[in-house]
């Protein structure tokens, strides 16, 4: 028996998103009186695989093929079915990015295994097991059941505190026979966006709304993101009217986060725009209007033109980086 | 080639949701039901592809599962310029028996793609496209951003975590949309709504899929705390906040 997690990696290197992961699989572990074990694809050196076991993986899978270095969503599915099956996996944890999305569903029907989909905490309970996630776009929570011998959870990312809890892992290799025919997704292209803090990882995000008025105002809020290392977002018009890229645009039918920090500048605080961005632990927002609804979601607040405001918080940013 | 478009309904997306029966279960209540936005982008798409005959895109279906009940949705999709559609007739429980369902409709016609929503603005899963998939042992994209069909086969750009990829995948597949599939969703004009009424909706009988998840209870969100508002003359008492009190910078 045991619960196992799927770590991604980038380019052959983990990331804090993968030790949430691990954390997360460690105590579901420790609730069901079992082992934790990480799957591993692709090219990952040794000393980047032990790294899971300061959060508590005891026993690291690890795969590589040549075929294998881009998502196919098919085959790694097959792939990670084989291993839960040799491990006798009772909970199978991923994360709920593109990769987990792609990846998890197809896995609930190749083992007949519960889906709990954006999970955001620890199981409620084990005995029976459910769970707990978002739904409504963030104006409910719900209880989900998993009802089922094997279940499979997507985790949010940034939902639970890491958590160390140093073991010495097993490395073990798992090979496997590929050929062409069962990998069927063939890649192009790939652009990456490369040296930029990724909006889904940053822990503090500065958000541009309508009410920057053009694209030209934005100088700002890239600086202020530079000096926090934070990631840049926008609302929806925003990415629409072509100010900012669509990789930007946070909401309901945008990016979902849940950043440590958000500011939300000049932006209304619709709820499709609150969607996207409610997990955070705190909004400041700025906005020349005090009725504005995004008062409402935001815990720290200025009511006043952010031309005028953004300046002054570029100064305060910098007098206390230099201290 | 053939498209087909799964579509859902949701409840419109300004609706305050509240529960019944001990919070246990939706009050339908008043809701207003909409076609999922992201399936109403890749029907949009589906669509543009249609109009443009360098593509080959022939033929435009959409597939529904729900009761009879649901089929004003299934109409605003054949309004919009679906030119059929086909509804599997069961009430499901989980995304698992959604995706069953639709399984059958695939089986029972011919088609080259077959796209879904990233995921339904309700219950938030992104559980089904992949699901669907996997039913049908077909090849899966997900998270695209853009799709085209050039000399009969489908290139596709999707999101990967930190960037895009432009891919290929043999037809049939499971292409899962997200934003920037299309800019905005078509709106039903009045010819299409009169043409709709005579398009043909196919009714299928679900098959035999139990549902492994279930929803036992909601609650709404914590409360949160209440703003505290700053001298915009003062802005910098901001950051000191955020760096002494939140403890976030
Ligand atoms: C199906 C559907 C899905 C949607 N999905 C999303 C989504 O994912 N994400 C999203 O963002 N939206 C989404 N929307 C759109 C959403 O309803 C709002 O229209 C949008 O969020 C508004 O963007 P905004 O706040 O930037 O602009 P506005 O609503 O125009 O707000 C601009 C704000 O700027 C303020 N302002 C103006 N000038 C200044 C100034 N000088 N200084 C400071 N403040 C100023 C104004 O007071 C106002 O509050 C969706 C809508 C629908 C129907």
């Amino acid at each position: 028996m045991s619960v196992i997690i799927y770590a991604e990696n980038w380019d052959g290197k983990f990331k804090k998103l993968t030790f949430e992961l691990a954390s997360y699989g460690a105590k579901v572990a420790e609730m069901l009186g079992t082992s934790l074990v990480a799957v591993s694809i692709g090219k990952v050196e040794e000393s980047e695989l032990k790294k899971l076991g300061k959060y508590g993986v005891q026993k690291v899978v690890t795969t590589d093929h040549e075929l294998l270095r881009h998502l196919d969503s098919k085959a790694y599915t097959s792939l990670i079915a084989r291993v839960a099956q040799k491990e006798g996996a009772k909970v199978i944890v991923m994360a709920s990015n593109n990769a987990g999305k792609s990846i998890a569903p197809r896995l609930s029907v190749k083992l007949k295994a519960a889906l709990g989909s954006g999970v955001n905490k620890l199981p409620l309970t084990t005995e029976p097991f459910v769970v707990s996630k978002k739904v409504f776009s963030g104006n409910a929570f719900a209880h989900l059941l998993l009802n089922t011998e094997v279940k499979i959870i997507t985790l949010m990312q940034n939902s639970f505190d890491l958590a160390e809890n140093a073991v010495e892992p097993v490395i073990e290799n798992f090979s496997v026979e590929l050929d062409g025919a069962e990998v069927k997704t063939v890649v192009k292209d790939v652009q990456k966006h490369e040296g930029k803090i990724l909006l889904t990882d940053a822990e503090i995000v500065i958000s541009g709304g309508r009410g920057m008025k053009s694209a030209d105002n934005w100088q700002p809020i890239l600086e202020l993101a530079e000096l926090l290392n934070a990631a840049t977002a926008c609302s929806r018009p925003v990415s629409d009217e072509g100010w900012r890229p669509h990789e930007e645009h946070t909401g309901q039918t945008g990016k979902i986060i849940a950043p440590n920090l958000y500011f939300a500048i000049g932006i209304s605080g619709a709820t499709q725009h609150l969607a996207g961005v409610s997990s955070s632990k705190y909004i400041v927002a700025i906005n020349s209007d005090k009725s504005a609804p995004i008062f409402e979601a935001a815990q720290y607040g200025i009511v006043g033109d952010a031309m005028k405001v953004l300046p002054k918080l570029v100064e305060a940013v910098k007098e206390i980086k230099t201290k | 080639m053939n498209v087909l478009v799964c579509i859902s309904n949701v409840p419109d997306t300004t609706t305050k949701v509240k529960f019944t029966d001990n919070n246990t279960r939706l009050d339908t209540a008043g809701i207003q039901w909409v076609i999922n936005p992201w399936d109403e982008l890749s029907l949009t798409r589906a669509l543009e592809l249609k109009d443009d005959a360098s593509t080959g895109v022939k033929q435009v279906s959409v597939a529904h599962v729900g009761p009879v009940s649901s089929e004003p949705t299934i109409r605003k999709a054949l309004a919009i310029g679906a030119d059929n559609a086909f509804r599997v007739n069961v009430e499901p429980a989980d995304a698992y028996q959604v995706a069953a369902a639709l399984a059958e409709v695939v089986k029972a016609g011919q088609f080259d793609i077959i796209l879904c929503g990233i995921e339904s603005s309700d219950y938030n899963g992104s559980n089904v496209g992949s699901m669907l998939a996997e039913f049908l042992d077909l090849p899966s994209v997900s998270a695209i951003s853009n799709l085209k069909v050039e000399g009969g086969q489908a290139v596709i750009t999707r999101e990967i975590d930190g960037g895009k990829e432009v891919v290929v995948v043999p037809s049939p597949f499971v292409g899962i949309v997200q934003k920037g599939i299309a800019k905005e969703p078509r709106i039903a004009a009045m010819r299409g709504i009169m043409m709709a009424r005579s398009k043909p909706i196919t009714v299928l009988e679900a098959p035999a899929a139990e549902a492994l998840s279930s929803f036992v209870a909601y609650e709404p969100p914590q409360p949160r705390a209440a703003c505290k508002f700053i001298d915009p003359e003062n802005a910098a008492q901001l950051i000191e906040m955020l760096q002494n009190e939140a403890k976030v910078i």
